[in-house]
């Protein structure tokens, strides 16, 4: 495969990484993101890694820079579906990726997308992103 | 402590970086680690990897089966000819605080791994060693 | 590789096999310390056949080092008597035992073969004390090993005990953490806590240390990376039992908690992770 597929559903885009990426195609989904979301207008990004039995530090920068990027474009990201034995690995290996906000599955991101791109939501969607709440 | 089996692997393109987590995590199962170190030590693999392949310019790891009275250990041990770390300690510190670059690879990679060993001279290589026991 | 047929050891465990296993259990069943109450005949009679048959072939074609992978059937036969014996209680002699006695009748068998010759006995006589003392010293490190796994396999029950985690409420979890937080603890308690997230499906898990009697940065360290790494999967953490003693600590270090929302009491912390998870309490309409 020399391409992560990105799918369009609404104002979302999901991408669901399912294989050992290498570097090269890391970076090649980061640039295809960012041309999407601003193409189709996208208000939410959600990229699920449940099937991702390892996340290192390339990929913890990349999945922060899409994050920080999708903002800057308008757009929130939620990362979904973190296993226990990679979140484990990845705060040893010291990334914590706040900023990044983060979801338990896809349906929970939803909610929290749906609320933040939502017409006129009352309310505040249970966001995690790492920021104290006030 | 005798070596019981022992593979090595290039580290000379991106696609090797993938090909060494997919064998070291192979070999990790066999020893009988548990998901948690399993994630571990083929996370700091994949640190050492790229940073053999990045910053060496490529070389090889090798990847050992260790017996020590009743325990078993997986020792890997990355080698570049590359331009060399000149100054290692200050390379494993930064990774903790700044989370870029060289740093991070190989503090977090000492910090996944049970046992961490470097040598690198400016214009002499690296070796980096690490060792996981069960 | 063919069988050394000049090894003067191979060929006693080779020609002599079956007095050799007899003289064997006899020494084994007579030696002081024997735990017939613990050892069962006939199990013991096929393990010696079983050890005896690969010892006779590793002599015969393999190199001197009984760490090498052509020694590995004859180490894996030893581990395993080794590691039931621990298991079941025998002490490490009585488990060095198993191949100590193997000395006698081989060296009796050897003289029967050899006897003419003074010198080449006194040989064989050497290389196979040397051998079987390599071999009996290997159960003693299996047996070690195996002592020390059980001990760490009761440590991880004891820690898992005495960090149970609750659910509070749906989609609320509580960890009430008693005693020192050490990193090994720590790890136990991610693993559980993490495990239970994804089982329950939780968004909130309220840690309370009112039982941890003091915090410092190592403390606050494993606390951070817990509330880190659940977070990574999509659950906040609150921090409740603060004591007034620990809020001072906390200042004194210098320690940075402002990622972290803290409570003074477990009832503060769940009145917020209700009010976070949407929920709130009623009193019923008709109080008696």
């Amino acid at each position: 495969m020399d391409r992560i597929p990105i799918l369009k559903m609404g104002p979302l885009l999901l991408v669901s990484i399912q294989v050992d990426m290498h570097d090269q195609l890391a970076l090649t989904l980061q640039d295809d993101l960012t041309d999407r979301i601003v193409k189709t207008r996208a208000h939410g990004v959600l990229i699920d890694i449940s099937s991702l039995e390892v996340v290192d530090s390339f990929i913890g920068r990349m999945l922060g820079n899409i994050a920080a990027i999708s903002r800057v474009l308008d757009a929130e990201t939620v990362v979904v579906g973190m296993r226990p034995a990679v979140a484990i690995t990845l705060v040893e290996l010291g990334m914590s990726l706040a900023g990044v906000r983060t979801a338990l599955n896809v349906e929970r991101a939803m909610e929290m997308l749906q609320v933040v791109t939502g017409d006129g939501g009352v309310t505040p969607g249970e966001g995690t992103d790492g920021r104290h709440p006030d | 402590m005798v070596v019981t089996r022992t593979e090595k692997l290039p580290v000379q393109a991106s696609e090797d970086v993938v090909r060494v987590r997919q064998a070291v995590r192979r070999w990790a199962v066999e020893l009988g680690f548990n998901l948690v170190d399993q994630t571990k030590v083929v996370t700091a693999a994949s640190e050492l990897a790229r940073n053999t392949l990045t910053y060496g310019g490529g070389g090889t790891v090798e990847l050992e089966n260790l017996v020590e009275g009743g325990r078993r250990g997986l020792r890997l041990t990355f080698a570049d000819q590359g331009p060399g770390i000149p100054d290692v300690a200050r390379a494993l510190k930064d990774g903790f605080s700044t989370g870029t670059g060289l740093g991070l690879g190989l503090g977090g990679a000492k910090r996944l791994s049970n046992e961490f060993e470097i040598r690198s001279h400016p214009g002499a290589g690296t070796t980096v060693r690490i060792t996981r026991w069960t | 590789m063919s069988p050394d047929r000049t090894n003067p050891i191979a060929r006693v465990l080779d020609r002599h096999d079956k007095d050799l296993l007899a003289g064997w259990l006899d020494r084994q069943l007579q030696s002081v310390g024997m735990r017939r109450d613990l050892l069962d005949e006939t199990l013991l009679r096929e393990q010696s056949r079983q050890f005896l048959r690969l010892l006779r072939d590793a002599v015969a074609t393999a190199s001197d080092d009984v760490q090498d992978a052509s020694w590995a059937p004859v180490r894996e036969v030893l581990g395993a008597v080794s590691e039931s014996r621990a298991r079941q209680g025998f002490t490490p002699t009585e488990t060095a035992m198993f191949v100590f006695s193997l000395k006698e009748p081989l060296f009796a068998l050897l003289r029967q073969d050899l006897g003419a010759d003074a010198r080449a006995l006194a040989e064989e006589m050497a290389k196979a004390t040397e051998l079987l003392d390599r071999l009996g010293l290997y159960t003693t490190e299996v047996y070690q090993k195996s002592r020390e796994d059980v001990i760490v396999r009761q440590q991880q029950e004891m820690l898992e005990l005495s960090t149970p985690v609750v659910q509070l409420w749906e989609g609320v979890l509580g960890l009430p953490l008693i005693g020192t937080l050490d990193s090994a603890r720590t790890q136990v308690v991610m693993e559980s806590l993490l495990q239970r997230i994804v089982d329950t499906g939780a968004r909130i898990a309220i840690i309370d240390i009112t039982g941890v009697p003091t915090v410092d940065t190592l403390v606050a360290q494993h606390l951070l990376k817990t509330v880190a790494a659940a977070r990574l999967m999509g659950a906040d953490c609150i921090i409740s039992g603060i004591r007034p003693q620990i809020a001072q600590t906390v200042v004194h270090l210098g320690l940075d908690l402002t990622t972290v929302v803290t409570k003074a009491t477990l009832a503060d912390a769940f009145a917020v992770a209700l009010q976070r998870v949407g929920l709130s309490v009623l009193r019923a309409t008709a109080p008696r």
